[in-house]
């Protein structure tokens, strides 16, 4: 993908991290794993970037990358124009950091109290501080707990306070750790409507990783896929979902256990006792027929279509590779 | 019986366990527990440029005294342990209460297994290392060495017992660091683990001996050292025995009164 | 100098924001300070049961080590308020809060160190300033100019210094986390060690911890120099006048080892 004006840039990183391993009772082994290998990447400003890939994929470690945490072994890395490895602190004041449920805010003082530290910190100046607060106040309805200590907020109002707390100081690019893991719908949605509206009114550019298709297909214009430290997909969710995606599933509860149903364009992926998982394409057939031709083979006690969600096909595209492989 | 005991054992293995899984952590804990070692033996050392002997100790059975300590510091744990606190504030003692074995028994169970672990190797190399560097004294014969490792084992269960003890107000106050470190703080020094009891004055001497904590560490040391010998090991021994045995009732005793109002008041 | 000035500032808002953290539990924070007061006491019982042995120990009175161990305790109290939280550092480099640490535009010691006071830590300040209260009316200090100021800026020098040692000590842990409790050997190891007259200690002991690890300028030297008590080990009075020297080079030291553990860690990877 080519980027008009990239904010973020990546140029075949490495980062390979050392870890010993316990090998027998005293010895221990030496071992290099290559977290991100090769990685190259560009995005451009003011986009809704999903991040994915199962874990050990090396997704937080592009993360502390991109936000300077880490220093990458070999390879360019870019943000809004800076090294994040050399110049930490200048980009620590234009960037914004969510990691999931760490927390953030200064745990026995009030919301308000962290956000007023936040904001010496960032050295946020007063009249821009305040102009953000009584905007976000409003958008993410914190008003009711802004003077409770934050051990006792809800998960729900932590995350809001949390995810303020990564936007006061006007961040040009945010990355948010699953923003929206643990969370009720209701604040689920929020939270997507507010990244929303970040972005649109302040271009704020966002780079997230989910387990959550939700939010993926209500925020990102575009999906990273990671596998083993190399990018395996770049590009919109539709073509993901045309491309690998096609199939449903039908789950068949059995009432008796047996070998894998015989079935016409389609095939058994999982055979788990009395239960049997047919993946098949829309196109090519469809649920009725494969539930009849079920039937007609075994005694069907319960059925249910399965829609593709974004794990399936991302080891959908994992099995893919491995058969490269081989 | 048997069946009980054998849950029993597999917890111990699971607190030996525990610690066994951090070598790092033993070599860091060797490391403080030697350098401390040094620093203290030399303070106490340096009584004896004017005095051959304090209250039964001349200055090789005092040095012995330092390293002894500083091995036994693991193994009876003497600093803080606020495990079944923390397990009562958080309500996960709940999960305890349901499991056939009483906590105080699996707790014990577990408390040995750890200081079995720290007695090998967190004990055994500190004493090691002040015998290398310095004359220590050793026990008389086999029946001392055997009496020694008699009351070390006690020591432990005295310690833990109080340990337990100091841990229970946590079902009544929130914040039981408070108590937990006062506690701390008498034991180490009315065990004897800060200067030989022998160096207190009469009247502070005479408190030390009046509650539990020289079972924790002072008499285990005495009897190494032969400043309690013959017939006197025997009574030492049964004075620890019976420390354990009233510790360990009184926290039965406590921890049920805990229970009731956690019961009835609903954490 | 803005820089600085401005880190001093978010220095006295974080700490003003731990006291009003604190004082929300106004009893449990008072029992919390008493607390920490008494067992101080405590744990000077054990230097009186010394001397209820012997009237003097390495030649040092009762009212001399009274002098070390204020001088000592004092600074270390100070040194406990001020870095103190560096004990539970070791914790954020395991679950991964560091991190945090290292996307915020500030230093990252100022705010590992910022993470959370303990204003309890103070009661041991209060009976370090008892104990050299009763050293200064027991010893018969006969007071100038140049000693007044080896005596005011000790106990500031030597938290200077056990802050550096500190730091230096925590270090261990961004290579080997579990190691932590080896950083216990020179704080609180270094909190007993100056509390008494270091000619008692043997001289590779003295060598580590006097003089590499320049613990001996926390009280020993300076002590001296205000008794005007000639040194045991005969080395030379005006040693006493060195501390704020050692301290600032001790500073510039533990500064430089955390800026490169940091740089490890990051190379390494978390």
């Amino acid at each position: 993908m080519t980027v008009a004006v990239p904010i973020i840039e990546f140029e075949d990183v490495h980062k390979d991290f050392v870890v010993h391993r316990k090998a027998g009772r005293l010895r221990r082994e030496r071992t290099v794993v290559r977290a991100v290998d090769g990685l190259s990447f560009a995005v451009e400003r003011g986009a809704i970037v999903g991040y994915i890939g199962p874990n050990g994929a090396g997704k937080s470690t592009t993360v502390k990358l991109l936000t300077g945490i880490l220093v990458p072994s070999a390879g360019r890395v870019s943000v809004a124009g800076l090294i994040p490895a050399k110049q930490r602190i200048t980009l620590a004041r234009r960037i914004g950091a969510m990691f999931g449920q760490r927390v953030q805010l200064w745990w026995d003082l009030p919301l308000i109290d962290s956000f007023d530290l936040l904001r010496h910190i960032y050295r946020i100046p007063e009249e821009r501080y305040r102009q953000n607060l009584t905007e976000f106040r409003e958008l993410l309805e914190l008003d009711p707990f802004l003077r409770t200590p934050v051990r006792q907020l809800s998960l729900g109002q932590r995350i809001r306070g949390e995810v303020v707390a990564a936007m006061l100081h006007d961040p040009e690019v945010v990355f948010l750790d699953e923003p929206t893991i643990g969370l009720d719908v209701v604040a689920k949605q929020r939270v997507r409507e507010f990244l929303t509206a970040a972005n649109r009114e302040r271009g704020v550019t966002v780079m997230l990783t989910t387990h959550d298709l939700a939010d993926i297909e209500r925020l990102c214009s575009r999906i990273l896929i990671l596998d083993r430290g190399r990018l395996v997909y770049d590009g919109g969710l539709e073509a993901l979902k045309a491309r690998y995606g096609g199939e449903r599933t039908l789950v068949v509860d059995l009432e008796e256990s047996g070998p894998a149903l015989r079935v016409t364009d389609a095939r058994v992926t999982r055979v788990d006792g009395p239960r049997q998982w047919i993946a098949f394409d829309r196109e090519r057939t469809n649920a009725a027929r494969l539930a009849a031709e079920v039937a007609s083979q075994a005694a069907l006690r319960d059925l249910t279509v399965e829609e593709p969600d974004i794990e399936d096909v991302v080891r959908r595209i994992y099995a893919e590779r491995q058969v490269g492989r081989t | 019986m048997i069946a009980a005991l054998r849950a029993d054992l597999e917890i111990a293995r699971r607190g030996y366990a525990r610690y066994a899984a951090y070598p790092v952590a033993t070599l860091a804990g060797l490391f403080t527990n030697t350098l401390f070692g040094f620093m203290r033996g030399f303070v106490l050392l340096a009584l004896f440029e004017q005095r051959s002997e304090i209250g039964g100790y001349d200055a090789a059975a005092t040095l012995t005294y330092t390293w002894l300590t500083q091995a036994l510091i693991a193994t009876v744990f003497i600093w803080g342990w606020l495990d079944l606190a923390i397990r009562i504030r958080s309500g996960d003692i709940v999960t305890d209460l349901v499991r056939p074995i009483h906590p105080l028994r699996a707790a014990l169970a577990n408390d040995l297994g750890r200081s079995a672990y720290h007695a090998v190797f967190r004990g055994v190399p500190v004493l090691l290392v002040g015998a290398l560097m310095f004359d220590l004294i050793a026990p008389a014969g086999p029946l001392e060495w055997f009496a020694f490792f008699v009351s070390a084992a006690l020591a432990v269960v005295v310690s833990f017992a109080f340990r337990f003890l100091y841990n229970i107000p946590a079902f009544w106050l929130l914040d039981f660091r408070g108590i937990a470190v006062l506690a701390m703080i008498l034991s180490s020094l009315f065990s004897g683990f800060v200067i030989p009891i022998a160096f207190f004055p009469d009247w502070l001497a005479a408190i030390a001996h009046a509650t539990p904590f020289p079972a924790m560490v002072q008499i285990p040391i005495d009897i190494f050292v032969g400043a309690v010998r013959g017939p006197q090991i025997a009574v030492a021994l049964a004075v620890q025995a019976a420390w354990a045995a009233g510790l360990l009732l009184l926290c039965r005793v406590c921890f049920a009164l805990g229970v009731r109002r956690l019961v009835v008041q609903g954490g | 100098m803005g820089e600085l000035l401005d880190g001093i500032r978010l220095y006295g808002r974080l700490v003003a924001a731990r006291v009003r953290a604190q004082l929300q539990y106004r009893t449990s924070f008072a029992l919390d300070l008493a607390g920490n007061f008494f067992i101080s006491f405590l744990d000077f019982a054990a230097i009186l049961v010394i001397f209820s042995n012997v009237p003097q120990l390495g030649g040092w009175s009762v009212a001399e080590v009274a002098l070390l161990y204020g001088m000592s305790n004092l600074a270390f109290a100070l040194t406990d308020f001020a870095v103190g939280e560096l004990d539970q550092f070791p914790q954020q480099i395991r679950d991964g809060t560091f991190d945090q640490v290292l996307i915020r535009p500030r230093g990252t010691l100022f705010q590992v160190v910022t993470g959370n006071f303990q204003l309890r830590r103070l009661g041991k300040a209060l009976q370090a300033l008892l104990i050299l209260g009763y050293a200064l009316t027991a010893l018969p200090i006969e007071w100038t100019v140049d000693r007044l100021l080896v005596f005011a800026l000790a106990v500031p020098a030597g938290t200077v210094i056990f802050c550096s040692v500190w730091v230096v000590a925590i270090c261990i842990v961004f290579w080997a986390v579990d190691g932590r409790e080896a950083a216990n050997a020179f704080t609180y190891g270094g909190q007993f060690f100056t509390q008494f007259p270091i000619n008692i200690y043997d001289r590779w002991l003295r060598r580590f911890l006097a003089y590499a690890v320049p613990l001996a300028f926390v009280a020993y030297f300076p002590a001296l120099y205000v008794l005007h008590k000639s040194d045991p080990l005969g080395l030379p009075a005006w040693l006493g006048l060195l501390s704020p020297l050692v301290a600032l080079a001790a500073a510039v030291a533990a500064g430089a080892v955390w800026g490169g553990a940091v740089r490890h860690y990051r190379s390494a990877g978390g």
